[in-house]
């Protein structure tokens, strides 16, 4: 475990994402309406399109390119496409948050 | 006395050459022919067929000893000739000399054999020839045989299948990504390649061979260059084949790829002729049978003095590869300016495609069915326009019943497997199974089945499905909900914000029913602009509600960088401004494009550079563009009577003026505007959705034009003296624009809807007008600045969240 500090939950928009860079890729950390955080692949399966780019729905996020959705929960394509994202671990504490980044490079390299 | 031709070279093109020669006149010539051989004319197209054992030798001679002999020809069959002796007119043969007056080259070619090492082992041959053929025969007859053949082109593939038909385990070695790469796109050579992988054939694409592995002189295996070994007790190279050209070389005359030719066959030597594979025609040579009959046929003429010119036509391909129909045609690359028009059938393994520039099909590829192909052929070669039948053009001429055609019948012909929906792979089956089980709309088919749910082409498609499945019980939707958020349509939606004056996303969400938390991609955007558009002064506009474009304030290119435009009222521009444009265009690397609607684009920008190009623009007086906006982005002028001498009023000052004072303004789709300063239109301002047309007495305004996917002419709206009344006239038709029609819908649609006399209606009554103009004034009172300066104050949105490229990887 290798708990990195990477922010704080206003620097995202409610509704919105910002990019983490990372060794294993840029990392998409969302916020949902309800505050909830979600760190997850910033690219989509389909074309590559910037997941942190897209509309934030409920739990979900609307890719910009072509609307697949994934759930942020799960990583799966929503409805009749098949496909999913990688989802990573993420800390919520005081505000700040923070993701791991041993996990990240474990995932990223299975 | 009779002439004397020498024929070298018993190959398919000779042979038909000389039964043109003996039709025409069984007594022009006293004819020797010579093959390497030892045998006379066949049909080498059916060596596959003899090879998988569904012909005979005999079954493929296309002329036998007893029609040599019928028309006088002397056979030196086995026998090579050695030279020519040009001086003499003397053909040198192993058994001796042949004089002529006429000499014909139809040597044909070699196979090309890749020099890799212990290429020259015994068990290495290509696929050329009977005995070729005889050593792949052969190796049926011994239990467990292995064979690796080299090339996965049509002669490779047939070799391949000809021994995996006698029990031969094989396996083809290709160095492309898929089989046939000349002749099938991608989708089709994975469609052969699987249907020779169900023949039980190996297929390896995109490998390269190292090495040929022997053992007592004797092929053993073929090495790969990433280490793969593959046995074989026999190794077939069909990688292709070169114009046999040794002898003319020898002979001394003119070469380049092939024996040089003019367009009657004729040599460089005026007593010599070649045909076949072995010349060079206009810098093309030839694989394929079609252009060597031809060939046939004009030298033939050319012995008989007649005149004939050999004219090397544009090809299709058809052919059979074990039991599998290929057919191709034109070219088929993709391109920005082509669109495909794709048909598949998984089931029965059927795949076309059609490759369209324009209203012309230009390439066609076709698996598994290609009855139409020659249909399809002949509308690339003669150029047909097939805007009239694009709807049912893929399913062919049965189709094409003229004022008949009728799309339902071909939709109700598909079998179940037909793909429906490409974006989403969607197949027939799958759709009128859930309408079936009670999908009795497109939303629930959308729902269900994902069918017409990405760019929505083929919405017609699946209303037709729905209509063929459902018969009377469908009727052609007239209101479809929003989304699967709601029941409500747009036209619900729009009507109930106004009347039950919900002010903010959640009013809606709650008082309108909303099955979401808060709405989804398709519905929050279109909420977003109807809450701002009938509460400017209430609402906020929700950046987390638009899309990308709309957010960053800026396009997002295909590689994630974004295109910035500034904007340039009117299209005037001056030294100090593009002196800015091109220090921004060094500064953040971007290409510099100049756009239809009189603006200059500077594409290729990153993203966290966005704030720092706006604030460069910006100290230089420019503000957005607003290029990415579902809102006014241009109004294009003319120069108009300040310069021009046809000019009759001051379009550009208008244009000017209208710009800023549209400018900000969202809309529900995209707004462009056009001022022509005389009726020659030079700013092509009837294609616009708000055009005005300058005449000595005033001015022309028109609306509703269109010059996207749908091109259409504006219609006239009203004529006015003045340049204020012209002002109020837009605006007027912008707001009420803004507050009736649908998101997403141009005015041309939203027109269309109303109708024209509606929209003159209201417009006709002054106070109307007036009040329409006071409201977008509201509106105004907070759209009407730049949003690039806000962003600016924003930058650090524009970055990433935090960059651990720099933090150690544990």
């Amino acid at each position: 475990m290798n708990w990195i500090d990477i922010g704080h939950i206003d620097d995202i928009p409610e509704r919105g994402a910002r990019l983490v860079k990372t060794h294993a890729g840029c990392v998409a950390v969302f916020r949902t309406a309800s505050d909830e955080v979600f760190a997850a692949s910033d690219r989509c399966p389909h074309k590559g399109g910037p997941l942190s780019e897209g509309i934030v729905h409920g739990n979900k996020v609307t890719c910009p390119l072509h609307n697949w959705v994934f759930s942020l929960e799960t990583g799966e394509a929503q409805g009749a496409d098949e496909g999913v994202i990688a989802t990573y671990p993420i800390r919520v504490d005081g505000g700040r948050l923070f993701l791991d980044i041993t996990e990240l490079a474990a995932r990223s390299a299975a | 006395m009779t002439e004397k031709l020498v024929v070298i070279g018993a190959g398919m093109a000779s042979g038909r050459m000389l039964e043109h020669l003996f039709d025409a006149n069984p007594d022009a010539y006293d004819v020797t022919l010579f093959n390497a051989e030892p045998r006379g004319n066949y049909n080498r197209l059916m060596l596959s067929p003899v090879l998988s054992g569904d012909k005979t030798y005999d079954e493929i001679v296309t002329h036998d000893d007893d029609w040599y002999a019928a028309n006088g020809v002397t056979c030196r069959f086995g026998e090579r000739v050695l030279g020519i002796d040009r001086e003499r007119k003397m053909v040198v043969g192993e058994k001796g000399e042949v004089a002529y007056d006429k000499l014909v080259f139809g040597t044909g070619s070699n196979p090309f054999i890749i020099p890799l090492p212990g290429h020259d082992l015994d068990g290495v041959i290509p696929y050329r020839d009977l005995e070729d053929t005889e050593a792949m025969m052969q190796l049926g007859d011994k239990p467990g045989a292995k064979a690796v053949v080299i090339g996965g082109g049509l002669l490779g593939l047939e070799a391949a299948a000809g021994m995996a038909a006698r029990g031969v385990d094989v396996t083809v070695v290709h160095i492309m990504g898929h089989l046939m790469e000349r002749q099938l796109d991608e989708a089709a050579g994975y469609l052969l390649r699987k249907s020779l992988t169900d023949k039980g054939i190996t297929v390896l694409c995109q490998a390269n061979s190292k090495e040929i592995v022997g053992e007592n002189g004797r092929v053993k295996a073929l090495m790969l260059d990433d280490g793969t070994e593959l046995p074989c007790d026999l190794l077939v190279m069909a990688v292709g084949i070169r114009p046999n050209i040794a002898l003319a070389q020898d002979t001394g005359l003119a070469t380049g790829k092939g024996i040089h030719v003019d367009d009657q066959m004729v040599t460089s030597d005026p007593s010599i002729f070649a045909l076949g594979e072995c010349v060079e025609h206009n810098g093309a040579i030839f694989g394929l049978v079609a252009p060597l009959y031809d060939q046939a046929k004009v030298l033939a003429k050319t012995l008989l003095g007649e005149e004939a010119t050999f004219v090397n036509k544009e090809v299709s391909t058809k052919l059979k590869v074990t039991g599998c129909d290929l057919f191709s045609a034109g070219d088929f690359a993709e391109a920005a300016n082509r669109e495909d028009i794709v048909f598949r059938d998984p089931a029965r393994g059927v795949y076309k495609r059609l490759v369209l520039e324009g209203n012309r099909i230009v390439g066609a590829v076709m698996y598994g069915d290609t009855g139409d192909g020659a249909w399809f052929y002949n509308h690339i070669k003669d150029g047909t326009d097939v805007a009239e039948m694009r709807d049912t053009l893929i399913f062919g001429p049965a189709f094409q019943g003229g004022a008949t055609a009728d799309p339902l019948a071909a939709v109700a012909a598909l079998p179940d497997d037909a793909e429906i929906c490409g974006c989403n792979g969607v197949c027939k089956g799958t759709i009128v199974q859930a309408i079936e089980a009670g999908a009795g709309d497109l939303a629930a088919v959308r729902a269900t089945t994902k069918a017409s749910n990405s760019c929505g082409t083929c919405t017609g498609l699946v209303e037709q499905v729905l209509a063929a499945t459902l018969g009377d019980d469908f009727q052609m939707p007239t209101a479809q909900p929003m989304c699967g958020c709601t029941d409500h349509t747009h036209e619900d939606v729009r009507r109930l914000i106004k009347s039950q004056e919900l002010k903010s996303q959640p009013a809606v969400w709650q008082e309108l029913g909303w099955k979401t938390v808060n709405g989804c991609h398709v519905c929050r955007p279109a909420v977003n602009f109807y809450l701002l558009a009938d509460w400017p002064l209430d609402y906020m506009d929700d950046p987390q509600s638009r899309f990308v474009n709309e957010r960053n304030h800026a396009n997002i290119q295909k590689d994630g960088t974004y295109s910035v435009m500034p904007r340039m009222w009117g299209g005037m521009t001056d030294a100090n401004e593009l002196r800015a444009i091109a220090d921004a265009a060094d500064k953040y690397g971007a290409v510099v494009k100049v756009t239809g609607g009189q603006r200059i684009d500077l594409l290729g920008v990153k993203k966290e550079d966005l704030p720092a190009i706006w604030r460069d623009l910006n100290a230089a007086g420019m503000v957005s563009g607003h290029a990415y906006s579902k809102g006014l982005r241009t109004v294009k002028t003319c120069v108009g009577s300040e310069w021009c001498r046809f000019g009759t009023q001051d379009s550009t000052g208008l244009g000017i003026k209208l710009e800023k004072l549209l400018w900000g303004s969202w809309t529900p789709h995209k707004v462009k505007l056009g001022v022509s300063g005389c009726p020659r239109n030079c700013a092509e301002a009837t294609c616009k959705d708000v055009g005005v047309v300058c005449v000595d007495s005033g001015y022309q305004i028109s609306v509703a034009g269109a010059a996207g996917m749908e091109v259409k002419e504006t219609e006239a709206l009203v004529a006015v003296k003045t340049e204020d009344e012209v002002l109020e006239w837009v605006t007027a038709f912008i707001q009420l624009y803004r507050e009736r029609a649908k998101y997403l819908d141009r005015p041309y649609k939203w027109v269309a809807k109303v109708g024209l006399d509606w929209v003159k209606d209201k417009l006709a009554d002054a106070v109307t007008r007036a009040d329409l103009v006071e409201r977008f004034e509201i509106s105004q009172s907070v759209y009407r600045t730049d949003p690039w300066a806000a962003e600016v104050a924003k930058s650090e949105r524009y970055a990433p969240l935090a960059n651990l490229m720099l933090e150690a990887a544990e």
